[in-house]
Parts: C-alpha cells; sequence; structure tokens
C-alpha cells in the first residue's frame, strides 16, 4: 500500500501504520513524498514492512517495536530513538543522536552519522557503514556500536557495558573508554553484525573499546575525570 | 530554536526564482521561529549606486521622503510596506551620519548589492509584506525567530547587518557578547539593541578590516563563546560555520546550479531537483564558504 505524504496527512500515515487492518493482513507499506517530515514511522508496534522513498526529518522511526523500516534517503536527528525491537536501515546519512536511549533492535546505517550516535544506548545494536561524529556512544549503557569508517572526538565518554567496534581511526576516546581484547565470542558477534548490515569487511580489521569501569562508583582519585 | 536559510545561485538558472525559493524555505521554518522573519538578498550591481535598507517604523513615507531630500542627493527611493530602498550616489559616510541622525527609523543595513527587510509577525505573514516572491538575485539568506534573550522588535530581529554588503543570521546563543560588545565598542564599533548576534555580526564586520571572511569565521572559533550555526553573507557569497558542539542544526544540499542550507532538510524539500542533490551536514568547527 502506498501512503502519500502530499496527499495525506502525517497524522493520518502514523496512523494506518500503527493500526494496521488485520482482516486485510497487509503487510508492505511504502510512504511516499516524506519531504523532510518529522515523526515519520513513530510508534509502530507491528511486524511490518515500511519503506520510506525520500529524506525525512527528526525522529524517524522513534519507539519502534518490531517493524522492518527502511528509508531510501537521508535522517534528520534521532532516527530510531529508543527503539525497543524490530529493524531500521537507512540508505543515506543520518544526522546526530542516531538511535538515541534504544533498548534493542538493530539500525543499520550506509553513510555517516553524525554527532552523538548512539548516546545513551542501551541494547540496541547500530553499524555504521561510513564514519560517525564526535561524542559517539556518550553514556552508552548496552548493546553494540560497529563502526567500519573512522570516529570522531570523544568516542565512548562516560560508557557502561556497550561494546564499540571501529575499523578506521579513533580522533580521541572519551572518558573511561579504553581499547579492549577483541576474544573469540566478540569476532563471532562482530561477524554476526556486519553479516546482518550486508557487509563482507572481516572482524580482524576492527578494534573493540569498552569501558575501563573506573567512573562506575564515585572514588576521589578519579575526580579529574569527572 | 530560530530558523535559518540560505540560497547561493552557482548559476544564472535560478535568478529570477531566488526570492520565490527562499519564501518557501522561510515559510517551512515557520515552526523554528513564529515571532519575526527578516532576510536580506544580493544583486550583482557594477554601478556607483549605494543602496540603503530602512525600516520606517512609526515615520509615514511622505514625510521621510521629504525630510531626507533636503539632506541627501537622492537617486530612487523604493517604498515596500513599512521599509523603503534608498539609492544614491554619494558615499556611505556622507549617508549613514544623516540616517542615524534621523529620528524614528531603523537603518537595517546597506552595500551596494545588499537589500534587507526583516520585521515582527509570522514569517509567512513578513515574506507576503514584503513580496518576497518576486525578488531576484545572485545570493540571499533569511532567518525566522524564536527569541530568547533580547525583546521581539525589528532590532532584535534577524539579518544584522554591521558593514557594507555585510549580514548575519544565526541560531543560537551566544555567551560573551557583553564582554565582547565592550571591547568592539572601544574599537569604534555602534550597535543598536541588546542582542547577541549583532554583536557577532559587529566581530565580524571589525576582523573583515583585517582578514577575509573565512579567516574571520575561524578566529570566531576561539572569540564567540556560545552555541551557534551562523550564515554570514558578503556581496560575493556566504560562509557556514556551526560551533564545535554542534548542538545546532544544518543541511547543506549542492547541485550543479545552487548551494542551500537550512536548518532542516524540510526547508530545502521544495528546491528544483533537490532529491539529486549532494546533501550533507557540514561538520562542527569548519567553515564552509562559497563565493569569495
Amino acid at each position: 500500500m502506498i501512503l502519500d505524504l502530499k496527499k495525506l496527512k502525517l497524522r493520518s500515515v502514523n496512523e494506518k501504520l500503527q493500526n494496521i487492518d488485520r482482516k486485510k493482513n497487509k503487510r508492505d507499506f511504502v510512504v511516499s513524498n516524506p519531504e523532510g517530515n518529522h515523526a515519520i514511522c513513530a510508534g509502530l508496534t507491528e511486524n511490518i514492512d515500511v519503506t520510506i522513498k525520500g529524506h525525512v526529518g527528526y525522529y524517524c522511526a522513534g519507539m519502534n517495536q518490531n517493524a522492518n523500516i527502511i528509508v531510501d534517503g537521508n535522517v534528520g536527528t534521532g532516527v530510531a530513538e529508543n527503539m525497543m525491537s524490530g529493524k531500521v536501515h537507512v540508505k543515506g546519512n543520518a544526522s546526530q543522536s542516531a538511535g538515541a536511549t534504544a533498548h534493542g533492535g538493530t539500525l543499520i546505517i550506509d553513510g555517516n552519522a553524525s554527532s552523538r550516535c548512539g548516546i545513551s544506548m542501551k541494547g540496541i545494536d547500530i553499524i555504521v557503514k561510513g564514519s560517525v561524529g564526535h561524542m559517539s556512544a556518550f553514556m552508552a549503557q548496552s548493546g553494540n556500536l560497529v563502526v567500519c569508517g573512522d570516529a570522531g572526538e570523544a568516542l565512548g565518554d562516560s560508557l557502561y557495558e556497550t561494546n564499540i567496534y571501529v575499523k578506521g581511526k579513533v580522533k580521541s576516546l572519551g572518558a573511561d573508554c579504553e581499547e579492549k581484547k577483541m576474544n573469540k565470542q566478540h569476532k563471532t558477534k562482530l561477524k554476526e553484525l556486519l553479516k546482518k548490515a550486508g557487509s563482507n569487511i572481516k572482524p580482524e580489521q576492527f578494534k573493540r573499546y569498552g569501558s575501563a569501569r573506573k567512573l562506575y562508583n564515585f572514588n576521589i582519585d578519579n575526580v579529574s575525570n569527572y | 530554536m530560530c530558523g535559518i536559510v540560505g540560497i547561493y545561485l552557482k548559476s544564472k538558472k535560478f535568478e529570477k526564482s531566488l526570492g520565490g525559493m527562499l519564501s518557501k524555505m522561510l515559510i517551512s521554518m515557520e515552526s523554528r521561529g513564529p515571532d519575526s522573519a527578516g532576510f536580506a538578498i544580493y544583486n550583482k550591481n557594477k554601478n556607483k549606486i549605494y543602496k540603503y535598507s530602512i525600516c520606517l517604523n512609526e515615520v509615514s513615507f511622505e514625510k521621510f521622503r521629504k525630510e531626507i531630500k533636503k539632506k541627501i542627493i537622492l537617486t530612487k527611493l523604493d517604498k515596500n510596506s513599512d521599509h523603503v530602498i534608498l539609492k544614491s550616489t554619494e558615499k556611505p559616510s556622507k549617508i549613514l551620519p544623516i540616517l542615524e541622525g534621523f529620528k524614528g527609523i531603523s537603518l537595517v543595513g546597506y552595500g551596494k548589492s545588499i537589500e534587507i527587510f526583516k520585521q515582527v509577525g509570522k514569517p509567512s505573514n513578513v515574506v507576503k509584506k514584503f513580496d518576497l516572491d518576486n525578488f531576484s538575485g545572485t545570493h540571499a539568506i533569511g532567518h525566522t525567530r524564536m527569541a530568547t534573550e533580547s525583546a521581539i522588535t525589528t532590532d532584535g530581529s534577524h539579518p544584522y547587518s554591521t558593514g557594507e554588503d555585510e549580514c548575519l543570521v544565526h541560531n543560537g546563543s551566544l555567551s560573551n557578547h557583553n564582554n565582547l560588545r565592550r571591547k568592539l565598542k572601544k574599537n569604534g564599533s555602534k550597535f543598536n539593541s541588546d542582542n547577541d548576534t549583532e554583536v557577532a555580526a559587529g566581530y565580524i564586520s571589525d576582523s573583515l578590516k583585517q582578514r577575509n571572511l573565512k579567516q574571520t569565521l575561524n578566529k570566531g572559533l576561539s572569540d564567540l563563546d556560545g552555541f551557534y550555526t551562523f550564515i554570514a553573507g558578503t556581496h560575493s557569497g556566504f560562509a557556514v560555520l556551526r560551533d564545535e558542539i554542534a548542538c545546532k542544526p544544518a543541511v547543506i544540499a549542492e547541485t550543479k546550479d545552487y548551494v542551500a542550507i537550512s536548518s532542516e532538510f524540510q526547508a530545502m524539500a521544495h528546491l528544483p531537483n533537490v532529491n539529486n542533490a549532494k546533501i550533507f551536514e557540514p561538520e562542527p568547527g569548519i567553515v564552509y564558504s562559497w563565493g569569495k
């Protein structure tokens, strides 16, 4: 079913996608003419496929559960923010705070993601085929962030238990983020994530970064790090 | 919040439709800035005529014309709503003091190629009032304002112009503008409002006396403290700069015919061939410029 945002209001498009007709059980949708609108495909809960044909604005696919959403264009701030499950695939670039605070699901970005990618992520897997901007994975709590390009300044600042894998250069690591050993289980997981994103890059080409766990509890010796 | 927009034409193809393109961009940024709006539009001008953009405020057009004719050799006086474009071959050094001394009006900008119009009210009303759709030009910059740190007045609206053919629009806020204003005043800069952006515009004008626009903005990275995405215009083009934290958004679309910048992509969604444009976010702390 084609939902044309030139003919339909954003609210009615989202309502249709949030309340699919179970009797007809049509689960394939195309959203055309998004024209940079905000909050397209926000709050979807069903196992449906949606392709958005064009560039979108802020908070696209926010709070997603179960839906498989493809954006054939660029996305604005906060794509898939607070996603719980499902999959969001961005074919272009993403603006800041991609996958912010998301608890689950998979976010794949074919291009670059700008600053604060995966900020406060809580279990999502994010795979960026290009590079990420500064402060990515800031306060990230769990899940995986895979970056096939480079990472900007202060990567993984104040992070908890997220695994960060970067193939290219890291401009600088944030407070309490350090390079970690890549064990067999990490390579297996990374291989699986790269496969999900359709990438053939070998896990051996990546470095893993994680928390030094020195900022978990207040310690007067670390006061300069706070 | 605030919305900023700009178009720089690389070819002549869209010169006649520049006003219409900018107008739609401003209207779609109304949600980011419903308090006031303004735009600066540049045209090529090879003759020696200077244009002074003036907001008449409460002064009637007839009264202004009658009085100003006594003091200035006028080439032309074009009325556009509550603004006038005063054209004269006389030097700015003679005309500026006369206009500054004229009670009740506000000089919003001057130069050989720039015209500036700005007013309080919804952007959709402001662009209609000045008939922006029918403007042509080589490049243009616009702003929709959500006022945060100074009053909703014409003087508090953007673009700010503090030098010949210069203008600045700003999304963000500066924290060291009072100190900087004091320093610039000592060097002879004049300010009409308490607005932070006016200080940034004054800073740029002051620095341009010794540097080019790119060098000026690079220096601004250490001298201007706060959040910002700037678009700074000159007679030949414009430059874009985001602060190094990059909280304030910006997206650029470039085709073979034009470069467009706006706070959000939706402001550019109507532009010709935009879906095939190279679309990217300007990186923090890096100056992007088009034209000289």
